[in-house]
């Protein structure tokens, strides 16, 4: 990897094996514990499968990493670094597609981009041939002098995708990056996790679709009520249910299998 | 795995980018700057409440209570533009509130969030972009006052150099609305409180009437009231009669505000997590 040439203290490169680790990760909004007690393991390197229902935490937990929300208590490093005391070092580190975009409306395709690109450093002028790049990239030429405002749902999910990786990040959120897409662009969206892990970055990926999972995530973690219920590759799951069914699972059947019945049932992998 | 769909541009605009070295604070509150000034241009709505209100404000009270007022529209002009001046920039400063709140509640500021930079840049960037509003609304109610027959006796350097404090003391204003922005639950609310702030210290003050007029009670509060002092220094400078002792009253006062919102708003900023 050439990654010390980018500007990454050579310290910095690959000390940790672990792209990612909390230890009774704890997130309530008043009354309700969105996160309770997350224990998580992410090794640096491949797809982090992150599933669980609606309103099991993953968005939660994966705010708290970015450094978006404070833990109630627990602890949470990504490379190493405290994503409470040493924020900034973490975020030197990361990139964020959030659930919801979190792109300016306001402005054109191309002023986001270059927007974002400016913040990271570059010139003037490099920020407006990479912003052109990424457009071109992601089919979003056209709209490029547009108001967002004025984008369909998957173009807006694409810009903020693209924006997510003006710079490679060595750790890549992605929550729900698909939902929303047309194939075209879903795959696009798959080749782009393919090409970051293939250049050595770890990208941390919830969606709700489970053939996207299997397809992807190399590890997978399933949460609920805010906790990890089971852990392990997309096999290594399917085996978990096997015994109780007779035919081949997929992962639907996984996921059906824990969350719809989780509270006795210990899943051993 | 999907290559087959995807372009060879993807995987060029892919390829591993270097992480630059970040900008300084300078450079990362210019870029914010320079984002609140485009949204000025792609945003006019947010134009039209700081150009419609003084605007039609300078009208009504001069042509339609200028003659009772002060004897003539031309002297009550006199009087009015100025306070006008200070009116608008009360009005102007709620929406780098609003603005900031509207950032925060769609997610737009998630992402600059978790990157790697000085936190302050982002509101102090924001202000300065904002300043563009003040100056493009002072300058529309000078240029109508002037149409008008507003001849002031200071002459441009008097008109001048009343921008400018105006302009210096909306800054500091609006470091009060992006402290109040993080503290409301809505936008709505945000709204709300500016006209509950702003009506009371606007039309209880002399912008619009001479105090001499109010009865005693009113008067003590008109007099004590920060904004009454405000417009005094600016009719004083337009008429080129300021004293330094005026000057550095208000300058004072919009560093006092400054001390206590901008620090205010940044702790507010940083926690919210
Ligand atoms: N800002 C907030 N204020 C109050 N409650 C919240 C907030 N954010 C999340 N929650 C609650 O925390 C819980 C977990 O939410 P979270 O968004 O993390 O779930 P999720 O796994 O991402 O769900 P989904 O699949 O629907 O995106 C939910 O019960 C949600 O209502
Ligand atoms: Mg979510």
């Amino acid at each position: 990897m050439t990654r010390s040439q980018h500007g990454i203290p050579a310290t910095e490169v690959g000390t940790s094996e672990w792209a990612i680790r909390t230890t009774g990760l704890v997130k309530s909004f008043g009354g309700t514990r969105a996160v309770d007690a997350l224990d998580l393991a992410v090794p640096a390197g491949g797809v982090y499968g992150f599933l669980g229902p609606n309103g099991a935490g993953k968005t939660t937990t994966i705010r708290m990493l970015a450094t978006l929300l404070r833990p109630d208590s627990g602890t949470a490093e990504v490379f190493g670094h405290d994503v409470v005391a040493d924020a900034d070092a973490v975020r030197h580190r990361i990139s964020l597609t959030g659930q919801f975009a979190s792109i300016d409306e306001d402005l054109t395709g191309v002023e986001n981009l270059v927007l974002q690109a400016r913040l990271l450093g570059f010139s003037r002028r490099f920020a407006r041939t990479r912003a052109d790049e990424l457009l071109d990239a992601f089919d979003l030429t056209d709209a490029a002098g547009k108001q967002v405002k004025g984008y369909s749902g998957g173009m807006k999910r694409r810009l903020d995708v693209a924006a997510s990786i003006v710079v490679t990040p060595d750790l890549l959120f992605l929550d729900e990056p698909t939902t929303g897409l047309d194939p075209r662009s879903r795959n696009q969206v798959w080749e782009i996790v393919a090409t970051l892990v293939e250049h050595g970055s770890t990208v941390l990926l919830t969606t709700q679709h489970m053939d996207e999972a299997d397809r992807l995530a190399d590890l997978i973690a399933v949460i609920d009520h805010g906790r990890v219920i089971a852990e392990g590759t997309p096999a290594q799951l399917k085996v978990s249910v096997a015994a109780d069914s007779d035919a081949q699972p997929t992962l639907d059947d996984v996921f059906l299998a824990l969350t719809g019945h989780p509270a006795d049932k210990e899943f051993a992998l | 795995m999907t290559a087959s769909l995807a372009t060879g541009n993807l995987h060029d605009a892919l390829s591993p980018i270097a992480r630059q070295t970040l900008p300084g604070r300078l450079s990362t509150t210019g870029v914010f700057a320079w984002r609140a000034l485009v949204k000025l241009r792609r945003v006019p709505e947010q134009m039209t409440d700081a150009i419609v209100l003084p605007v039609l404000f300078t009208l009504m009270f001069t042509y339609l209570f200028g003659s009772a007022l002060s004897g003539s529209t031309g002297a009550y002009l006199h009087e009015l533009l100025p306070g006008t001046l200070v009116f608008t920039a009360l009005l102007v400063t709620v929406y780098t509130g609003l603005v900031l709140k509207t950032d925060l509640d769609r997610g737009v500021l998630d992402r600059f969030r978790s990157m790697p930079m000085w936190r302050p840049a982002l509101i102090a960037g924001s202000l300065l972009g904002d300043a563009g509003r003040y100056l493009v609304s002072t300058t529309i109610v000078i240029g109508l006052g002037l149409l008008m027959g507003f001849r002031p006796a200071g002459g441009i350097t008097g008109v001048l150099s009343g921008i400018a404090l105006v302009l210096l003391f909306a800054y500091s204003l609006s470091w009060i609305w992006t402290t109040l922005a993080l503290l409301v639950r809505t936008p709505a609310t945000l709204t709300m409180a500016s006209f509950l702030v702003q009506f009371p210290l606007t039309f209880m003050s002399n912008v619009f009437v001479d105090p001499a007029t109010m009865p005693g009670w009113l008067r003590t509060f008109v007099e004590a009231n920060p904004v009454s002092h405000l417009v005094t220094t600016e009719r004083a400078l337009m008429d080129g009669t300021a004293t330094t002792g005026q000057v550095v009253g208000v300058l004072l006062a919009a560093a006092a505000v400054t001390a206590v919102f901008a620090p205010l708003t940044m702790y507010l900023y940083r926690s919210q997590r």
